[in-house]
């Protein structure tokens, strides 16, 4: 093979440039292909016939196909992170310099040791993983998994980063039409003359589909509708873009190469459009199907269209000397193509009786025998076809004469593509004339006004006559499911189905014998058409056997679900731009670059980055944890705090409003004075909490949680909008309005009152859970008297874009007072030792304030509040409910967090019972000693147990319960 | 290299105000104090410096040069004394772009799913850039852009990446 002589025809090829070459290496040989050329046909321009090997049975298969639904000719293309499996040699543009992988096969194409399951195939039917590797049981999580895992798979996946670029993009238009043949490019045109704005897309690099290469004037057909769409002004023609989805609504996702060719030239290699259209038109073609006859897979044997697609778009003789098999008269086109070419036709098999049609006359006329009323007994050769043995149509496949070639080229009907149609709800039936399902214009997919908002047209509406005059003189097609009629086994074990799972006839068979009867089921049970061509052959040839195995009419069958994408979609094009720093929103306060710039360590909080502490030189994060803690007790301490939620509620109604969002009363709260709330869903469970500040006499400002801004505000408005929407409250999220820093510490007041300001800071003049406004350091502020460290605290909210400079003011003039920023976690631990709840510690949506003694911050006197009623429930009054307590650990370690405390026995399914868990756990630099918070059945009845929290590794700590406020219980220091 | 889509340009000194009110009852008492006519539903008016933004079908976004903030806050608060009304500064809430070329278009197609062939000269759509929330309308020349404060830096890098030279929406 290696000297094999050119297989270039002298002549043809309307898609190649034969003056400029191209160069490339194939299993180290240095061959030539052409500008134009896709990886398929440079190959078989060079001899190469065999281009990879199945996937079960490792044997060598050749291209069957010449386009997107091609099953055998996969590679690995390119290196490192531009590493891509299973591309399809048909479709990918040779290149200069590529490098490609054979796949399945080791060492080498050539020479495959996996092969030898071809040998033993009959020992791998329909199911075999299934019967085989059930027992013994473990057998399967260590031995059978790991080998079948390491040698399943089509191609292997890159190791690298993809290196290259991705985008997006969205597109509006009353009509997509995809597709870009003669009936794509007329639908176009018609639609374009009715009005709007019409994008007509193309898989393809080429306009046209099959017109070009099925009639001599079609290419000018094609041009002249080119040139009339080119010319509307509301018409966008896009190649190289395949709609690979179609959505409810009318919404298409289709993938635009861009760079495939050249990925250095610094533009996105690949562009996702997202299109939305009140109307899509699918003029997506038909495929054509593979014959079941024996030996239908080995390299030579090819679909009839691709013989000519070759030989004509890119001046390839796939062969020498050619024996067509058909159904139909479509196929004859190849036999006259080839023979015009120069090819040798051997003979024309035609399972019908008959064969009448003006293309079987032409093919008489030029001298080509026909044999009508047979078929092929089985293929000669392995790893190329070296001749066919033919038979009667209607027997077993006893052998009626021999025929030498090397290339077979088979037609067994075409099938419309249903894919698109078929994504969001279309509906089939079957067409007996044609033997095919098509679209069923009576049910096509829906939009949102209950109309069809998609249409097939051309031969993907199963109009496979629609290019010309010419196929409407054609001879009908006969269904032929199996070559011969009865074939026995042994010649039905031989015949292909799925090309690429390696499905035969037998196996589909066999699975109907084992009970079998849907179609879904026996896709699964046999992996028919679930491989990386998701069956676009197989499928209609796999049901078809099916059917006639169970005695049922076809469409009684039906078809398998058609699912997106239509063909494979590299997950970068899904992500496209979000990666690397642009993967997600990172959401940074005013002041993120100072705590940076001081060697934060950061925590993800929702979308924002906060700081969790500041390690210095020598210390880690925890050790920064605690030196900040005892910073703050014992000096003073700021925390960036302008991520919590600022909401503004005004209006008449807005009392009445928050009294219905809040469990206790906030319509009493007195201009200037602050309150703690508590925020309840419907089912009664606590969701959020903050100090509410009354502003004026008809506004508050409501904090929330960080991560509860935005679900609080949407949570108002959408009771506002839906509920209470007679109600005058205006709300508006001003959390991003506002830098707010906490200040903290017994030496709080002495920092501030340093800097010029025109507020009074005093105990009498700013008491706790009061504020004022005025001016702190020249800056307009407003100062808030609540804390969330037990400490003397103000929370200083200035505009956001002053809220570095106010930061930076504190620590200069806090510098000789060893003002210290303190993160998240020094937060969290300060709050814990003062016993303040976190929600997400010690809440996870299942858990009622009432659980965690927070019935003080819950009004009696309100007749309701949102939440109320599902608090009065049976289960949520049980006195049984798990309770807030303080737990001391016994040994001094720290008990972990989320550590279940277990009770005796076990509950009905033999798990150990459980009486309580940790929610909450730190060690306390302040007291020198772990503290933690837990939820306990009875448990602030039960001061003084001692409860066992097993952990993972088998040990048991203990901890005693106790009062969950570890310091200044009293609240003497809020006031310094 | 081909030049960038747009020219991305992050622009300051803009003052902006939340006005929530019954447009019914108050249109013309926040007109003649914000300087502006009432916008249509999803349009912006403008006289060249401040521009008043229809943002629902009760607030209004009025965008003014930041030293004008505090005076026209005082005036539309003036205006609005009796009614049920809710005026706020949120010039610090906000980043402001401008994306400015012959192409600017094309960045903005390739980030929100708008429709801009839908979006009238005198357009404001409020949607998002990317995974972000972001509203926008026309200028001379391109589209102004605004989003949240604290998402200016994903803003700018999406932005520049949708910007990125030779990567028009155009077919090839």
């Amino acid at each position: 093979m290696t000297h094999t002589p050119s297989f270039r025809l002298a002549r043809g090829g309307r898609l190649i440039d034969r003056a400029r070459q191209i160069p490339f290496r194939f299993d180290g040989r240095h061959l030539r292909g052409l500008q134009g050329d896709t990886l398929a046909s440079a190959l078989l321009a060079n001899g190469q016939m065999m281009m990879g090997r199945s996937f079960k049975y490792h044997r060598p298969r050749g291209p069957l196909a010449s386009g997107a639904e091609e099953p055998n000719a996969l590679f690995g293309l390119g290196q490192g992170g531009r590493f891509e499996p299973n591309q399809r040699a048909t479709t990918t543009a040779l290149l200069s310099g590529m490098v490609m992988q054979s796949q399945n096969c080791w060492p080498s194409l050539d020479a495959d040791i996996g092969a030898v399951n071809g040998w033993l195939s009959p020992m791998f039917p329909a199911g075999f993983y299934y019967k085989t590797f059930i027992h013994p049981r473990a057998f399967w999580k260590h031995l059978f998994e790991p080998v079948i895992r390491h040698s399943a798979g089509l191609g292997r996946a890159p190791s690298d980063p993809d290196p290259d670029r991705y985008e997006q993009a969205y597109a509006h238009t009353e009509t997509v039409v995809v597709g870009g043949g003669i009936a794509g490019l007329t639908a176009a045109r018609e639609a374009a003359r009715a009005g709007g704005r019409v994008l007509v897309l193309e898989q393809g690099p080429v306009w046209g589909g099959r017109t070009p290469v099925d009639h001599r004037d079609g290419q000018a057909r094609i041009e002249a509708l080119l040139a009339d769409l080119g010319a509307r002004p509301n018409v966008t023609l896009r190649r190289n873009c395949m709609a690979t989805g179609l959505y409810d609504h009318g919404y298409l996702l289709a993938r635009e190469a861009l760079a495939d060719h050249d990925p250095d030239q610094g533009i996105p290699r690949q562009r996702l459009w997202r299109i939305r259209a009140r109307q899509v038109v699918t003029a997506t073609g038909a495929l054509e199907r593979p014959l079941s006859f024996a030996m239908n897979d080995v390299p030579g044997v090819m679909l009839a269209s691709a013989v000519r697609d070759f030989i004509l778009d890119y001046g390839v003789a796939p062969g020498r000397r050619l024996v067509v098999v058909t159904n139909n008269d479509d196929a004859y086109r190849t036999a006259l193509i080839a023979q015009e070419a120069g090819l040798e036709v051997a003979a024309i098999i035609d399972a019908r009786p008959r064969a009448g049609g003006d293309l079987a006359q032409a093919a008489r006329a030029a001298n080509i025998p026909v044999l009508t009323g047979t078929g092929i007994a089985r293929v000669r050769g392995g790893r190329h076809v070296e001749g066919v043995i033919h038979c009667d149509q209607s027997g077993e496949g006893r052998p009626t004469g021999a025929i030498d070639c090397d290339v077979v080229a088979m037609s067994g009907g075409w099938s419309p593509v249903v894919h698109l149609y078929s994504h969001c709800g279309g509906k089939l039936i079957w067409d007996e004339a044609e033997a095919m399902f098509r679209p069923d214009p009576a049910r096509p997919p829906l939009g949102a006004d209950g109309q069809g908002n998609v249409t097939a047209t051309g031969a993907a509406n199963g109009d496979l006559r629609c290019a010309g005059d010419l196929e409407r003189a054609e001879d009908a097609t006969m269904p032929v499911w199996c070559m011969p009629q009865n074939a026995p086994y042994k010649l039905r074990s031989k015949m292909w189905l799925d090309f690429q799972n390696d499905v035969k006839v037998s196996d589909v068979q066999l699975a109907a014998r084992e009970g079998y009867a849907s179609v879904e089921h026996t896709k699964r049970y046999t992996t028919l058409g679930m491989a990386t061509d998701q069956g676009k052959l197989s499928n209609i040839n796999g049901l078809a056997v099916l059917s006639e195995a169970l005695s049922q009419p076809i469409p009684q069958t039906g078809t398998t679900t058609f699912r997106p994408p239509y063909t494979p979609l590299t997950l970068a094009t899904i992500a496209a731009d979000a990666r690397g720093d642009a993967f997600q929103p990172l959401r940074r306060t005013p002041i993120h670059d100072w705590h940076a710039r001081n060697g934060a360590a950061w925590e993800p909080v929702g979308q924002w980055r906060r700081p969790y502490s500041y390690p210095r030189a020598g210390e880690d994060r925890h050790a920064a944890v605690n030196r900040e803690i005892l910073a703050v007790r014992k000096g003073v301490g700021t925390l960036d705090a302008s991520t919590l939620g600022k909401i503004v509620v005004r209006g008449p109604d807005a009392g009445r409003f928050l009294d219905m969002l809040y469990t206790n009363m906030m319509s009493t709260l007195p201009v200037g004075k602050c309150r703690y709330g508590l925020m309840c869903s419907e089912n009664g469970f606590l969701m959020d909490d903050g100090v509410v500040a009354r502003l004026t006499e008809d506004s508050w400002l409501c904090h929330t949680t960080t991560g509860g801004a935005e679900r609080i505000h949407g949570h108002m408005e959408d009771w506002l909008q839906c509920e209470w929407w007679d109600w005058q409250v205006y709300t508006a999220n001003l959390t991003e309005q506002y830098a707010q820093i906490a200040v903290a510490g017994p030496k709080a007041r002495a920092l501030l009152e340093r800097l010029p300001g025109s507020i009074d800071l005093s105990q009498q003049a700013l008491p706790f859970m009061q504020w004022a406004e005025g001016e702190v350091a020249g800056i307009p502020a407003r100062i808030y008297r609540i804390s969330f460290s037990g400490e003397l605290s103000y929370e200083i909210a200035v505009p956001a874009g002053r809220g570095l400079d106010l930061w930076e003011r504190l620590h200069e003039a806090g510098h000789d007072m060893g003002i210290t920023p303190y993160g998240t976690e020094a937060m969290h631990v300060m709050r814990a030792e003062k016993g303040f709840i976190m929600i997400g510690d010690e809440t996870d949506g299942t858990i009622i304030p009432q659980d965690l003694g927070l019935g003080w911050a819950i009004s009696k006197k309100k007749a309701d509040y949102i939440g109320k009623r599902a608090q009065s429930r049976s289960f949520m009054t049980d006195r049984a409910r798990w309770q807030l307590v303080g737990l001391e650990s016994l040994d001094g370690r720290v008990i972990p967090d989320g550590a279940y405390a277990v009770d005796a026995g076990s509950n009905a399914n033999g798990q150990r019972k459980m009486q309580g868990r940790v929610t909450s756990s730190y060690h306390s630099p302040t007291l020198d000693r772990p503290i933690a918070m837990a939820l306990v059945r009875h448990g602030p009845e039960r001061m003084g147990q001692v409860l066992d929290f097993p952990l993972p590794s088998g040990e048991v700590m203990q901890g005693r319960i106790c009062d969950p406020v570890f310091y200044d219980r009293e609240g003497g220091r809020l006031n310094g | 290299m081909a030049d960038a889509l747009a020219t991305i340009t992050r622009r300051d000194g803009f003052g902006m105000v939340t006005i929530r009110a019954d447009l019914d009852r108050s249109g013309d008492a926040i007109a003649e104090a914000a300087g502006l006519a009432i916008p249509g539903v999803t349009r912006i008016t403008s006289d060249g410096s401040r521009s008043l933004g229809w943002m629902s079908p009760d607030e209004l976004l009025l965008i003014l040069p930041a030293a004008e903030t505090g005076a026209a806050i005082a005036a539309l608060t003036g205006a609005l004394t009796g009614e049920h009304a809710l005026v706020v500064d949120v010039s610090d809430a906000r980043a402001v772009f401008d994306l400015t070329g012959p192409h600017a278009g094309d960045v903005i197609a390739k980030l929100s799913p708008a429709d801009l062939d839908a979006l009238p000269a005198d357009g404001l759509r409020r949607s998002r850039a990317a995974q972000t929330a972001a509203a926008f309308w026309r200028i001379e020349g391109g589209f102004r852009l605004i989003g949240f404060r604290s998402t200016a830096q994903y803003l700018d890098l999406i932005l520049r990446n949708a910007a990125l030279p030779g990567s028009q929406l155009a077919p090839r």
